[in-house]
């Protein structure tokens, strides 16, 4: 890494190039927030102008104020606020059930002895890997019959399992990067199992925890699929399938579509700036060990 | 594995209980909404559902599935998508990491923008490029023209192959900074050392590259290329925000195929039986990649 950067020429070169990346990977959100502050007449303006004259909240404004109001182009904005409280309660609620029965499955599955231990770890890792189309369909008609269609529950209940697996599997690897010897201390001083786990394996594993949670909130955040074809009013649809409603139910408005992109982006994009080292670190370690 | 320490405790019989406990609610978790499931998901792909009525028909459906044209098309549609995107998202992913892994100014930054595509909502990301490369009033068409380099506005996604494309360069930007970020954590586990020592011994920079970069960057490519493939193997978000399928199915791969079936049509048997055959040749390339994944630990 520290290797001699070579010739100034060679530094200017590296640096233009990295200019260029850059380039590229902010051109598109650069736009995306552009697009969500212009009017709808400057958008569809040719030739097309890079920064609006008369920059506006007023998408955010609709989109937020939501409910029955009409957008500029015609068609009825939906409750984009119901979406959001949806997908706040989904991912919130995900998270918490994942990390809590997560932490102590992976504790057991780290620190005991049991049978079928290593069968069960193997369906665990199996499952990680199944596809969400092969879930879809027949979760779709499980939870038809039972009438819990179209309720966060049952968004909550499909995506903890869809991501337990992947929790379980991090906080294993976290955990086991503990000395254990700690914990034998704590045991000779009277403590008993939880007390360990939740007063000394917790802690000490806490930058893994933070790993596992984004990596757990993103992917509750992010899903598309299941929310698409298990909710079908606002009773229970989340952002992603609000948004993509934009592009089939109502003209393509793309103010209003990039409005939404943007509050969507917001909380992921903030979250991994901010915790970037962890990110990056769940990357490889999330990947590479298993 | 090394510091797997089995502990041991006291009382015997609610020791031996414990882990149970412990593990219970994970596996009945997983068991009631995902293995179940799929049991009965195998059941209802034995059967022809039509409404609320099903007739059992054995393996009738997946011998259809493998005599029909359209599923075979599908596949091939995704086999390009994951053929294209996983190459391009490698070459871009492997060339940033080696320019990250250089000592510039800014580099810092460079490796925090990369996190930015990563986190993007996919939802967004199809919508956001849907938008750039819309026919009439698109980013794309009005930086192409104003630089010249086109005459007349292109409709990116009118066309199969054209749309195609289009879809896997909206899946490159968001997904190539991973395949970057994993690799660039394996070219830092190489000691400079290495380096140094095949200076002394008169390689040059391209013998350099090819006798220690690549050879210790062998496992991270491996994991970046199986996760990546596994991934673009199941695309569904991206190509349901950005064509539907279209045009002409030009870029119906096999989970939109599998969608379209079940929920538009409410073929629920057929699609079951189509959702076995994607699972089992993802859970055949896991397996391949845990096999790969043992074979760099040994």
């Amino acid at each position: 890494m520290k290797r001699k950067s070579g010739s100034p020429a060679k530094r200017a070169t590296l640096v233009c190039v990295a200019f260029l990346l850059a380039l590229f990977i902010l051109a598109p959100f650069y736009w995306l927030v552009v697009s969500s502050i212009s009017e709808k007449a400057e958008l569809l303006a040719v030739p097309l102008r890079w920064f609006p004259r008369r920059p506006t909240l007023s998408n955010y404004a609709t989109l937020l104020g939501g409910g029955g109001m009409m957008s500029v182009s015609g068609g009825e904005v939906p409750p984009f606020k119901t979406a959001i409280r949806n997908s706040l309660t989904v991912c919130l609620t995900v998270n918490v059930l994942c990390l809590t029965v997560g932490a102590v499955a992976a504790y057991a599955f780290c620190r005991m002895r049991f049978w079928l231990k290593k069968q069960l770890l193997l369906t665990i890792i199996a499952v990680r890997m199944l596809p969400e189309i092969s879930l879809v369909v027949p979760l779709y008609m499980i939870m038809r019959n039972m009438k819990l269609l179209d309720t966060p529950f049952a968004l909550i209940i499909v995506y903890a399992s869809f991501i337990l697996p992947f929790t379980i599997w991090m906080l294993k690897s976290y955990f086991q990067s503990i000395p254990a010897e700690l914990e034998e201390a704590a045991f000779i001083d009277g403590s008993s199992r939880m007390g360990v786990l939740t007063r000394i394996v917790l802690p000490l594993a806490l930058p893994g925890i933070i790993t596992t949670a984004i990596f757990t909130l993103l992917t509750a955040w992010d899903e598309f699929l299941f929310a698409l074809i298990m909710t079908s009013t606002y009773a229970a649809k989340t952002i992603p399938v609000s948004i993509s409603e934009f592009t089939t139910r109502h003209l393509i408005d793309y103010g209003l579509m990039t409005t939404g992109g943007v509050i969507a982006a917001l909380p992921p994009v903030i979250l991994a700036s901010a915790l970037q080292k962890y990110i990056i670190r769940g990357l490889t370690e999330g990947s590479v060990k298993g | 594995m090394i510091n797997t320490v089995v502990l041991s405790r006291p009382s015997p019989r609610r020791a031996r209980m414990q882990p149970y406990l412990y593990i219970l609610p994970a596996v009945i978790v997983i068991f009631a909404v995902i293995v179940f499931p799929l049991i009965y998901a195998f059941y209802v792909s034995l059967n022809n559902v039509v409404g609320q009525s099903q007739t059992f028909v054995g393996f009738a459906n997946y011998a259809n599935i493998l005599r029909s044209d359209f599923f075979w098309s599908s596949t091939g549609r995704t086999l390009y998508f994951t053929v294209v995107s996983v190459g391009l998202e490698f070459l871009l992913g492997l060339g940033v990491a080696l320019l990250l892994n250089e000592d510039f100014p800014g580099r810092g930054i460079m490796r925090g923008l990369l996190v930015l595509p990563w986190a993007l909502p996919t939802v967004v990301n199809g919508v956001l490029w849907s938008w750039i490369f819309d026919a009439n009033y698109g980013a794309l068409n009005a930086l192409l023209k104003q630089l010249g380099i086109i005459d007349n506005y292109v409709i990116w996604l009118g066309e199969p192959l054209s749309a195609m494309n289009s879809v896997i360069l909206a899946d490159v930007w968001k997904n190539f900074p991973m395949v970057a970020l994993l690799l660039l954590a394996g070219l830092q586990t190489i000691p400079d050392v290495l380096y140094e020592a095949a200076t002394i011994d008169g390689a040059g920079r391209s013998r350099r590259f090819l006798s220690i970069t690549i050879p210790a960057l062998r496992p991270a490519m491996l994991v970046a290329l199986v996760l990546r493939t596994m991934e673009a193997f199941k695309v569904f978000d991206i190509v349901y925000i950005m064509t539907k399928g279209g045009p002409a199915n030009g870029t119906q791969a096999i989970s939109y195929y599998t969608y379209v079936t079940t929920f538009q049509y409410t073929k629920f048997g057929y699609g079951s039986a189509l959702s076995y055959l994607v699972a089992l040749v993802i859970l055949a390339m896991a397996l391949g990649y845990f096999k790969l994944l043992k074979a760099n630990e040994e």
